[in-house]
């Protein structure tokens, strides 16, 4: 019987199809713009994580000046210099300590250039960083204090420059440095808001100062954690170090700052749920502004169906099935809406995932929630429309025009 | 079988209350045995389409006794009366009443889905009755590719399909031309006389009422005639 009653739904559904797909529509906006949502927060907060542990594990990093966006002590606290560098590398709690420097120069190979980011490091940048050399060699202990012309490429700057051509070995051009590459990252793809990682050269940090920059500042110094230490004691540590080096009075603020990354990373995650969330919830009410819809659609229905419902009550149709059979037809058009709605959201998110760069991860508990929730959307606002077939008068019924 | 198929006792139905009620019947006597083609007729207001909806099990008494095959059923729920339309009783109405954008087998098939029965066994049956009917080979025509008569003949078998043991026929032939009518009359009368099925139909042409072997008149909610017919159309 409730086979019956569904294979009606889907034949009155079926013999107005323009105004079923109208009915639902806001349905399907409503779910395909939950599961977009949903899915896209998912893939997002996912290359979060990827990018976290791409890092590098217990990442700190090391900023002269105080964190705030305002006006502080940044304009009047020192910079950096490659002491600081040195002073750190004798904290036994960090395992690696990279200074950098960065500059945006054009890179030239033969006729090709690519403009592209210049950080100047040494060769602890790698572990810190998370990245590993595709060919060829990183820098030496001996290369990191030299201020030699020679360069490690990323992904981006090979195929930019040089194509088909093995990149080990050649000279390219930056400003009026000549520099051998000798080695290639791997890949790392997209970051987190979209940018590429792999568009960058590595230089030795001196080559960087005297030739590019033309001064003895460092930017920033990332240093890893040693394995059996923790964060908050080397946060600590650098703390101390940085205010004896500058000799910053008990009492009084510092003028430099640590950032932990995976904090960051964490923050950047809640934001990122709390505008999953946000998104997702005016979806929800485009979903209940949905259901309306076939309410409103339903009673009409039931209003020129009032002499088939007459019908069926003559030939006798007691009134809970009449009741039933519209209820169905709500439930059947509303899960037919989530199952159009879930394809068009999934598709959405297939793109938006290719066009930010995140990867694309629907999630089954998402996509069963949705229809779950397009099925309820059904039953609920069916109801009402459902109810008022069920007690029509089957003599009223039949004499309506 | 010793109780009548169908007893009206001292019926009663009113509508309204206090100034405004009006008494649709008043008191209305009706014995009609199984076998019976009984018409009923009355001006517009008489009651007869109020009777017939009682007897149709559309509507409740206000007082009185109804009784169906020796059983009281004026005192059924909504459900039950459903129950007792579905299993005993087949309609016909003037305005033929099938569903639009519906194939003719469909319509014929609605009251046994409501029965229970499978599909193999509902198809089966309603191309039984549409046969029946004189309808064969257009089982798969909807209302609209089908004449008025035809239409009507749909409806017939609707009302057949369920194995009633009456048919409530409330003016058959008030939408047909002449020619048509007495098509369909004539149908109607080889039921009764051919199956036995007992048939009462409300009309208000003294040509179609002589098709039954009865005839009752209705005036301002009583029965005021019940005699027998002539045997034969004029």
């Amino acid at each position: 019987m409730l086979w019956e009653t569904v294979r009606l739904a889907l034949t009155a559904i079926r013999r107005n199809v323009l105004r079923s797909f109208l009915t639902v529509l806001g349905v399907v906006i409503g779910v395909a713009a939950v599961i977009a949502m949903l899915t896209i927060g998912q893939g997002s907060s996912e290359q979060v994580s990827a990018d976290v542990s791409a890092l590098g594990a217990n990442v700190l990093v090391l900023r002269s000046g105080t964190s705030g966006m305002g006006p502080g002590a940044r304009d009047t606290a020192p910079a950096l210099k490659l002491s600081d560098y040195q002073a750190l590398q004798d904290l036994g709690s960090l395992s690696a300590v990279a200074p950098t420097v960065s500059t945006a120069q054009t890179a030239v190979y033969g006729n090709a250039n690519r403009t592209t980011s210049i950080i100047g490091t040494t060769s602890d940048y790698l572990a810190v960083g998370g990245w590993e050399i595709a060919r060829g060699r990183g820098f030496t202990r001996a290369e990191d204090r030299s201020g030699a012309n020679l360069c490690i490429i990323g992904e981006t700057v090979r195929t930019a420059l040089f194509g088909a051509t093995d990149p080990i070995g050649e000279k390219i051009r930056v400003k009026s440095i000549s520099c051998e590459v000798i080695g290639l990252l791997s890949a790392k793809g997209a970051g987190s808001f979209g940018q590429d990682q792999d568009d960058l050269i590595l230089m030795p940090i001196r080559t960087v100062q005297r030739r590019l920059l033309g001064d003895q500042d460092v930017a920033s110094i990332s240093v890893q954690v040693a394995r059996n230490v923790s964060v908050s004691r080397a946060t600590s540590d650098i703390e101390g170090l940085m205010r004896d080096r500058r000799r910053i009075a008990i009492g009084e603020e510092d003028d430099f700052s640590v950032f932990d990354m995976r904090e960051l990373a964490s923050m950047l995650n809640s934001v990122n749920a709390v505008l999953t969330g946000l998104l997702s919830s005016v979806a929800a009410v485009s979903l209940l502004v949905g259901g309306i819809g076939i309410m409103n659609i339903m009673l009409v229905s039931v209003t020129e169906r009032t002499r088939e419902i007459g019908i069926r009550l003559a030939v006798g149709a007691q009134a809970r099935q009449v009741l039933m059979q519209f209820l169905v037809e709500a439930v059947v058009l509303s899960v037919l809406g989530g199952v159009i709605g879930i394809l068009c959201g999934l598709a959405l998110a297939y793109v938006g995932a290719q066009i930010m760069a995140i990867p694309f991860s629907p999630s089954l508990g998402v996509i069963a929630l949705a229809f779950g929730f397009s099925a309820l959307v059904g039953m609920v606002f069916g109801y009402f429309p459902a109810r008022a077939a069920a007690r029509l008068d089957p003599i009223e019924a039949l004499r309506y025009q | 079988m010793s109780a009548p198929l169908i007893e009206l006792r001292g019926i009663t139905r009113t509508y309204g209350s206090g100034e405004a009620l009006v008494r649709a019947l008043d008191g209305v006597d009706l014995r009609v045995e199984q076998g019976e083609f009984v018409a009923i007729m009355g001006a517009s207001g008489s009651g007869k389409s109020t009777a017939m909806n009682i007897i149709g099990c559309l509507d409740r008494p206000s007082a009185g006794h109804y009784l169906f095959n020796g059983v009281e059923v004026g005192t059924l729920d909504q459900d039950q009366r459903a129950l007792l339309r579905r299993h005993y009783l087949g309609f016909v109405f003037q305005g033929y009443n099938l569903l639009a954008r519906t194939t003719a087998l469909e319509n014929v098939e609605l009251p046994l889905i409501y029965k229970g029965q499978g599909k193999a066994e509902r198809i089966a049956r309603a191309r039984e009755v549409l046969a029946r009917v004189g309808l064969e080979g257009r089982e798969h025509h909807t209302p609209s590719q089908l004449s008025g008569g035809q239409q009507q003949r749909v409806a017939i078998a609707r009302a057949l399909a369920g194995d009633p043991m009456v048919v409530l026929a409330d003016e058959p032939t008030g939408n047909l031309d002449t020619k048509r009518s007495l098509e369909i009359m004539e149908l109607i009368q080889r039921l009764n006389r051919e199956a036995g099925l007992t048939i009462i139909m409300v009309t208000h042409e003294e040509d179609m009422a002589a098709f039954a072997s009865r005839l009752v008149v209705f005036t301002d909610g009583r029965v005021v005639r019940d005699t027998a017919a002539r045997r034969e159309p004029a």
